[in-house]
């Protein structure tokens, strides 16, 4: 490599990386609670643990879980119901207006079969949710999380440098090489390097798909006026529902009309997911891959009758395929672990780069350590401490 | 009389580490079970790796 390309990549990985270092150290502090949030939340009692269902039981009508849930916040209109998938419960979203948005919305949780109101804490409250707002947006909303998606697109900018910085360096060391005997700088430099390399892969798929979930609100708005837009205008000067249809009923329309999947959730007119004239019933799958990709069905919300089942856009199923593939959530509690252990490690990358950067010298001085790979003639380290 | 080697890529190692991540990452996503402890397995992997450079570091002065 030639010496000009050599300095350009070290600057590119240097301002890259020294740009986005503070924020990526706050994303993998506020990830790592994050990775185990159900966990946390069913310690601390704010997700509460939900009888079993009753043998032969069937689950209650959801038109009276959501009155129930309705009778909790007086004034409220409901705004989605969904279900969990690993426990017989149900939530239900209430606001002020169709259009809440989420940090001002209200949640009851209800026995999917008893209709029992059970202990949960509001999602928007607490300290996960700080902690979780916190890793998403700084509080900023939008521009908050266009933010930290460039932050992570520098990470990501920052490892495909560092990587080509590593070719050079390592051309006459294995493998591993870890140098703690000599000079400090040299030690940190193998340290970053080893983990560097180690994490490579992880840290670029989790900082990427971290980068496109920064774009959910954009992409699902686009989704919104491109497709959901198309049904909306057959409805253009029609008045916004104002007695709603059986949702119930709306829900065994959308099973029957998607036999091999099971609701998900379901959007009330107005939310912003279904238009203003319908119930969005999204469906998933049952395995790891297919219940991220949603199948909406939409109930016309006056009638109770399926008005259409449209395809989720390939940006949308991009980007509900993009969080899994950052959360971890996917492949039960050891993946869990790992990635904490990952995300670990990747802060050392960051605290070890930010070490360098401390103890730095000239760029020709770095450029010299590059080209040597950080031995001399007589393979010892260069810089003795 | 034996044939020198040629230098092996220092990114053959990056190379083989990212596939590994990459199936990894995939594996758990498109079943369980046996997919799981696939993933399991690879990034256990990885960690081991770090402990092995680890523990053969050169300490020599």
């Amino acid at each position: 490599m030639q010496r000009s390309t050599l300095k350009a990549w070290f600057l590119v990985h240097k301002w890259t990386s020294l740009v986005c270092t503070l924020f990526l150290l706050l994303l993998c502090l506020t990830g790592l609670p994050l990775v185990f949030w159900e966990e946390i939340s069913h310690l601390t009692g704010a997700d509460p643990e939900v009888a079993p269902a009753a043998a032969g039981a069937r689950p209650a009508n959801i038109d009276a879980l959501v009155a129930k849930a309705l009778a909790q916040y007086p004034g409220d209109v409901p705004l989605f119901f969904g279900w969990d998938d690993h426990s017989p419960s149900v939530y239900v979203n209430t606001g002020a207006r169709p259009d809440t948005p989420p940090p001002e919305m209200h949640t009851a949780v209800l026995h999917q079969y008893s209709g029992e109101l059970l202990p949960a804490a509001q999602f928007n409250e607490g300290v996960m949710y700080f902690v979780y707002r916190l890793h998403t947006d700084l509080f900023l909303g939008l521009p908050g999380m266009l933010f930290l998606g460039a932050m992570a697109l520098l990470f990501a900018t920052a490892i495909v440098s560092g990587l080509v910085l590593y070719g050079p360096f390592m051309r006459k060391l294995p493998f591993g090489t870890l140098r703690t005997g000599r000079s400090r700088r040299l030690a940190w430099l193998d340290l970053h390097n080893v983990l560097g390399v180690v994490t490579l892969g992880w840290a670029l798929v989790v900082g990427i798909t971290g980068a496109i979930n920064t774009l959910a609100g954009p992409l699902e708005s686009a989704w919104q006026s491109e497709q959901l837009g198309e049904f909306a205008a057959r409805y253009q000067d029609r008045p916004r529902p104002q007695r709603l249809a059986s949702l119930d009923a709306a829900v065994a329309t959308a099973r029957a009309a998607e036999p091999g999947m099971t609701p998900a959730f379901v959007s009330f007119p107005g939310t912003g997911y279904s238009g203003d004239h319908h119930y969005g019933v999204f469906m998933h799958g049952n395995t790891p891959l297919t219940e991220r990709l949603y199948r909406p069905v939409l109930i016309d919300a006056q009638t109770g009758e399926l008005t259409a089942q449209p395809q989720l856009p390939g940006y949308m199923s991009l980007l509900l395929l993009s969080q899994p593939l950052h959360f971890g959530d996917y492949g039960s509690m050891p993946l869990k672990i790992l990635w904490a252990l990952l995300d670990l490690l990747t802060i050392a990358v960051l605290v070890s780069g930010l070490t360098l950067w401390f103890k730095r010298g000239s760029t020709e001085a770095r450029l010299r350590e590059i080209e040597r790979a950080g031995v001399d003639e007589n393979g010892r380290a260069e810089g003795r401490a | 009389m034996s044939r020198p080697r040629a230098p092996r890529s220092p990114f053959v190692a990056p190379a083989w580490i990212a596939l590994a991540s990459l199936v990894g990452l995939v594996s758990a996503l498109v079943g369980d079970g046996v997919f799981d402890v696939l993933s399991w397995l690879v990034f256990a992997a990885l960690i081991g790796l770090t402990a092995w450079a680890w523990l053969r570091r050169d300490r020599g002065r």
